[in-house]
Order: C-alpha cells, then structure tokens, then sequence
C-alpha cells in the first residue's frame, strides 16, 4: 500500500509539473510573441495603413513574448509543489 | 448558407492566422490529454481534486462569464446605451462578487458540497434539491446551445464555414476537451483564453482609440452623435428612465440590477461556483471570486469602449438585422482595423472564449447530472469508477443536447434577451432562497421548496402575461428586472410564510450550512482568515468595492 502511494504522488506531481497552466500559458505566449513579432517586422505599408499607421504587429508581438516570458520565469523561481496535505483541510469543520 | 455568401462581413485570414488558430486548439488538446492522466477519481474530474491555487481559479472564475456571448453583447450594449453599460461591470458585478467570497463562500466550500443543489439538499430536503437539480439542469444545456449557436455564426461569418458543419465542429472539440481532461482542462483553457481574448481585445481598443483621436476624441463623437451627452454619464441622467439611452431609473439600476439580477447570476450559478469550489483551500475559494473581481472592473476598457468606438465610425451600425446589428460591432472593427497576425489572435480569442462559455455550462451540466441526479436518485452507492464513467457520458449527452438547443436557439432573433430570460427565471428565487435560508435557522424545508419553485412560477407568469401582451413593458430587458424582483419577492414572502406551518430541522443537521451554527460559519471565519493582508479576502473584497466606487467618479 505504501508503495502504491508513493508511486501514485510521483505521477501526480510529475504531471502537475508537465501541466502547470504558467508552462501553457508561457509557451504559447512566447510562440505568438516570436510569430508576430516576425510578421510586424515584415508588415507591408498597406497593412500598417490599415491599422491606423500603429505598427501594432511589432507592439503586439513583443508583448506577448514578453509576457510569455514572465510566465516561464515566474514558473522557474516558483517551481509547483505537492500539494500540502494541512492546506486541503485547512479550515474546515470537524469531520461528520 | 447562401446569406453568409452574400455577406459584407468576412475576414480574410492567412496562413499566419490559421497557424496562430490551430496551435490554440493543439494547445487546448494537448492540455486535455496531459490532464487526463492526473484524473483518478470522481472528484478530481468534477472539482478538480480542490487543488487549484487562487489565482488560477479566480481567472477561471471571470473568464467562465467572459464567454464571447458577453464579450460581443456587452459590446453591442456599449454602442446601444453608451457608458450606462459599465453598470454591468461595476455595480452590476463587484459588490456580489465580493459577497460570494466573504459571506457565502464559508458555507459553500466548508459543506464540502460539490454542487449548488447539494447545498440545498443538505439545508432543506430532496424535493427542493431535485427540483433545483433538474431545473439547472435544463437551463445549462439551453444556455450551452445558445453558445455553440454563437460560436457557429462567428465560424460561419468570419471564416466562411457553414452552420451545420460550424456547430458540429465547435461541438466536437468541446467534447473532446471535457471528456479527455474534466474540469481541469476546462478550467486551464479558461485561464488561457482569458489571456488570449484580451491580446485581441487590446489592440483593436489602441488602434480604434487611435483613429478617433483618443479617449477625448472619442467622447467628442459621441456627444455629437446620435447617442448624445446622456451616453457618456453613468448615473447623473438616471433620475427618470426617459433622459437616458438605457430607459432604466437609478431604482431599478440599483435593486433590479445591482442587487437582485447580480447576487442571483453571480452568488448561485454554479457554473461560477464550481470554479471556486475546485481552490486547494478555504482561502483560496473565498478569494477565487474576489481576485475576479479586478479583472471584472478593467474589462469594460476593452468591450464597452470599442462598442462607442463602433458606434461613431461604422456608419449604419444599429441595423434590425443583417451584418449591421450592434451584435457585431466587434466582429465589425476586427474586419475594418486588424491587420493579419493580431487578427489571428482576436479570432482565436474569439472562438476560445464561445468554446469557454459552453465548456463552462457543459461542466456544470454533467457535475449536477452525475452527482445530483443518477447518483441520488437514480443509481446509488456504486464505485466511484462507475460515476466518473457516468460523468463522461453525461457531457457525451450534454453536447448532443447542446447541439439541438443550438438549432433551437437559431430560431431566436435576439440571443441576448433569451439569455436574461433565462436567468430571470432561475436565479433570482434560488438567491431568495438561499439568502433567507443561509441567515435564518428557523427556516424550514418545505418552506425552502416552495419558496423555489413559487418564485420561478411567479417569474414564469409573469413572462408569459407579457409574451401574450396581457401586461406591456417598455422593453425586453424592464421586463427582466422586473420577472427578476417579483421572483424574489415571492420566494421570499412563502419562505416566510410556509415556515409557520411547517417543522423546522433541528440545529445538529443545519451546523455549517446556517449562519451562526458553529462549523465554519461560526462568524469569526468571515471577518478572520488570512494574516497577510493580500491574502485575506475581507481586506481583498473592500479594496475592490473601494475601486469600483472610485471608477465610476470620472464618468459620473
């Protein structure tokens, strides 16, 4: 039985690791951050006409890199924990 | 699909926006799949296993209302009424919002219920829980429908898919998200939308601001346009409801609206409540409503303002039908000012928050199917294999239903109202209900029955009396305010009544589900909590309120 729990935490957590929702947002952002960034610099005069003469693909693009970023390295200075088994009874009435 | 043919209104995306699109839903998928393998019981598929941190539940919270439903409607009402609009987010929102977490929240998470009707179970009797059960039921795959309708027109639209194929495709990813991952995906996508809608949103705000000249341009147009000064003042032309472009007085603004309609929506929907209810602890759940609430305040920035935006530089916008209704004034500016790659963005974020929306009400149908329903009533005391296997099949049924009450819900010219309708009828008396029942030990289980299903009957009635032109209101929506307050007037009025006929239950069985009975709600938990004060919800609450009351000076 013990064995089992154990395994059963190291999956858990090994999989909290894999989806940790900073990882997703992160990756996705820095992926659109580079793409966008790429089609900003690129943008044809036409396009940039379009959105009022705001080079908004450049500004947009950095942006979400840079969040994207700030996600990841929030992650890495704060990696998850296990859960802590006194934080899920925290305050909670007696057992009935 | 000859109409979307003939349509004006259509993007033209490119590669790059396809791409931008197809790595969210890989994304999405791709999250469901690593989820699924963390979910080993019932409860870790319906909440989450309550082991989600605050500020991830409290963005899944805000994003759960921040369907494109309300995205594109709050748009269309920002371009209709002008800044009156804010109400919705402000008064409308914040003061409920922090009430969940202050006062209701205890309750709630330390039951340790999983479900709204649960709740009510345990504080009044079967009866009034299958018959909030069902009733929720009913009303989540309606509003489900109503969001893959949504989602199929935008498909259809923008992309050029056609309906029948726009709403089996949107269904069919829905599906696979839930079934493969529970609530756990559902609510990691919610988060991930939540950021995704907001880098469209932005940039169509900036480049809109920029075309007419700013914050100050823009009121300048305004108030030469049609929608006039009265638009650009929250409060200050509500002393009738004829000076202003809403048609409601501050009364109704604020019982109708910020009281009635806004504790009902925000304090009993479980599928807001739910999202709290999977935070790690009890301070996570009180807070996971309040952290929403800041979001909730800024929203308006970028749906409210691009709806004045609209209104001022789309000509004709305001059509009874067609690609000129104020419905699509967002759709609208993303075709006039976006260029291909921010476009991608928008459009993803577009379709992410419909699938949210219905991801949203599907998670709450099968939670309360499973639990509320098969496991109390219909199949008892199996394994708890057996309920996450019937739980997967419920959201099987969800979607299909969805599907259905989408091509129902096409029938409909105007979503919106069917929406308030909706809520009109089911959540202003459950509010009643629970407020009297959670602050008044006395009250008693039958009283709790009746007082539910007389108040949805009154809101019904009157409905239909104004359906049938028996009684006439000014609009749609003085209609809802009003189906909203008589709801909760006679829901409370037979609570009242019905407990001096009938036996109350005694005080053992009501500890932690009655304010005042030992358990949780013992009263210190409201105002203790958290010594740090970032983390206690009562300081968190009052700073929002404090906000909210703030942002409404500039635009009094």
């Amino acid at each position: 039985m013990a064995d089992n729990d154990q395994v059963d935490e190291k999956k858990l957590s090994a999989a909290a690791r894999l989806f940790d929702v900073r990882r997703v947002i992160g990756g996705l952002f820095v992926v659109y951050g580079v793409i966008v960034t790429v089609v900003g610099i690129f943008d044809t005069q036409a396009e940039i006409d379009k959105a009022e003469g705001v080079r908004i693909n450049l500004w947009m693009g950095i942006g979400m890199l840079v969040l994207g970023l700030l996600f990841l390295l929030w992650l890495r200075l704060n990696p998850p924990e296990p859960p802590d088994p006194s934080d899920i009874d925290d305050e909670r009435p007696p057992a009935d | 699909m000859a109409l979307a043919a003939e349509s004006g209104l259509r993007l033209d995306l490119d590669i790059i926006d396809y791409l931008i699109l197809i790595l969210y839903f890989g994304t999405v998928l791709g999250v469901g799949f690593a989820a699924r393998r963390a979910i080993k019981t019932s409860a870790d598929f319906f909440l989450s296993g309550r082991s989600l941190p605050a500020w991830v539940t409290g963005l899944a919270f805000v994003s759960a209302n921040l369907g494109a439903l309300e995205i594109l409607g709050m748009a269309a009402n920002g371009a209709q009424y002008g800044l009156l609009t804010l109400h919705y987010y402000w008064i409308g929102a914040v003061p409920a919002m922090v009430f969940l977490g202050i006062v209701m929240m205890p309750f709630y998470y330390g039951s340790k219920v999983r479900s709204v009707p649960e709740f009510l179970k345990r504080r009044f009797n079967k009866p009034t829980h299958i018959f909030n059960a069902i009733s929720f039921a009913v009303a989540q795959v309606l509003i489900a429908g109503v969001n893959l309708f949504a989602l199929a027109l935008i498909l259809d639209a923008l992309l050029g898919w056609e309906l029948w194929v726009s709403i089996l495709v949107g269904a069919a990813i829905v599906l696979t998200y839930i079934t493969i991952g529970g609530l756990s995906s559902a609510i990691y996508n919610e988060v991930l939308q939540f950021f995704v809608i907001l880098a469209g949103l932005i940039p169509l705000t900036i480049i809109g601001l920029v075309k007419v000249g700013g914050i100050d341009g823009l009121f300048e147009k305004v108030r030469q346009g049609p929608l006039g000064e009265a638009a650009l003042h929250t409060w200050s032309n509500t002393g009738s409801s004829a000076d202003n472009p809403l048609g409601a007085n501050w009364i109704g603004i604020l019982f109708g609206l910020g009281f009635v309609l806004s504790f009902g929506y925000w304090t009993t929907n479980f599928a807001e409540v739910q999202r709290a209810l999977s935070a790690k602890n009890m301070n996570a759940a009180r807070r996971t409503p309040i952290i929403a609430a800041f979001p909730k305040l800024l929203i308006p920035g970028v749906t409210v303002i691009p709806g004045l935006i609209a209104a001022v530089t789309i000509a004709g916008l305001g059509a009874k039908d067609g690609d000129l209704q104020y419905n699509n004034a967002i759709p609208l500016l993303m075709e006039d000012l976006l260029p291909n790659g921010v476009l991608g963005v928008a459009v993803t974020g577009l379709l992410a928050s419909f699938m949210a929306g219905m991801a949203a009400n599907v998670s709450g149908f099968n939670t309360v199917f499973t639990y509320d329903i098969w496991q109390a009533y219909i199949k008892k005391g199996r394994s708890d294999d057996y309920y996450l296997r019937i739980g997967r099949y419920a959201t099987i049924g969800g979607v299909i239903i969805g599907i259905g009450t989408a091509f129902i819900a096409s029938g409909y010219g105007n979503i919106m109202e069917y929406i308030q309708q909706l809520f009109s009828l089911f959540n202003a008396p459950l509010f009643a209900t629970f407020i009297v029942g959670m602050f008044w030990k006395r009250m008693t289980p039958w009283a709790g029955f009746w007082s539910l299903v007389l108040g949805f009957l009154a809101s019904l009635t009157l409905y239909v009396a104004y359906l049938t032109d028996a009684i006439t209101f000014n609009s749609a929506l003085e209609q809802s305010f009003w189906g909203a307050g008589v709801a909760f007037v006679t829901a409370v009025v037979v609570a009242i009544a019905v407990t001096f006929f009938t036996p109350s239950k005694p005080e053992d069985e009501l500890r932690g589900l009655v304010y005042g009975l030992g358990g949780t709600s013992n009263g210190t938990v409201i105002v203790s909590g958290e010594k740090v004060w970032w983390r206690n919800p009562v300081v968190l609450g009052t700073i929002a309120v404090v906000l909210a009351i703030a942002l409404y000076i500039p635009v009094w």
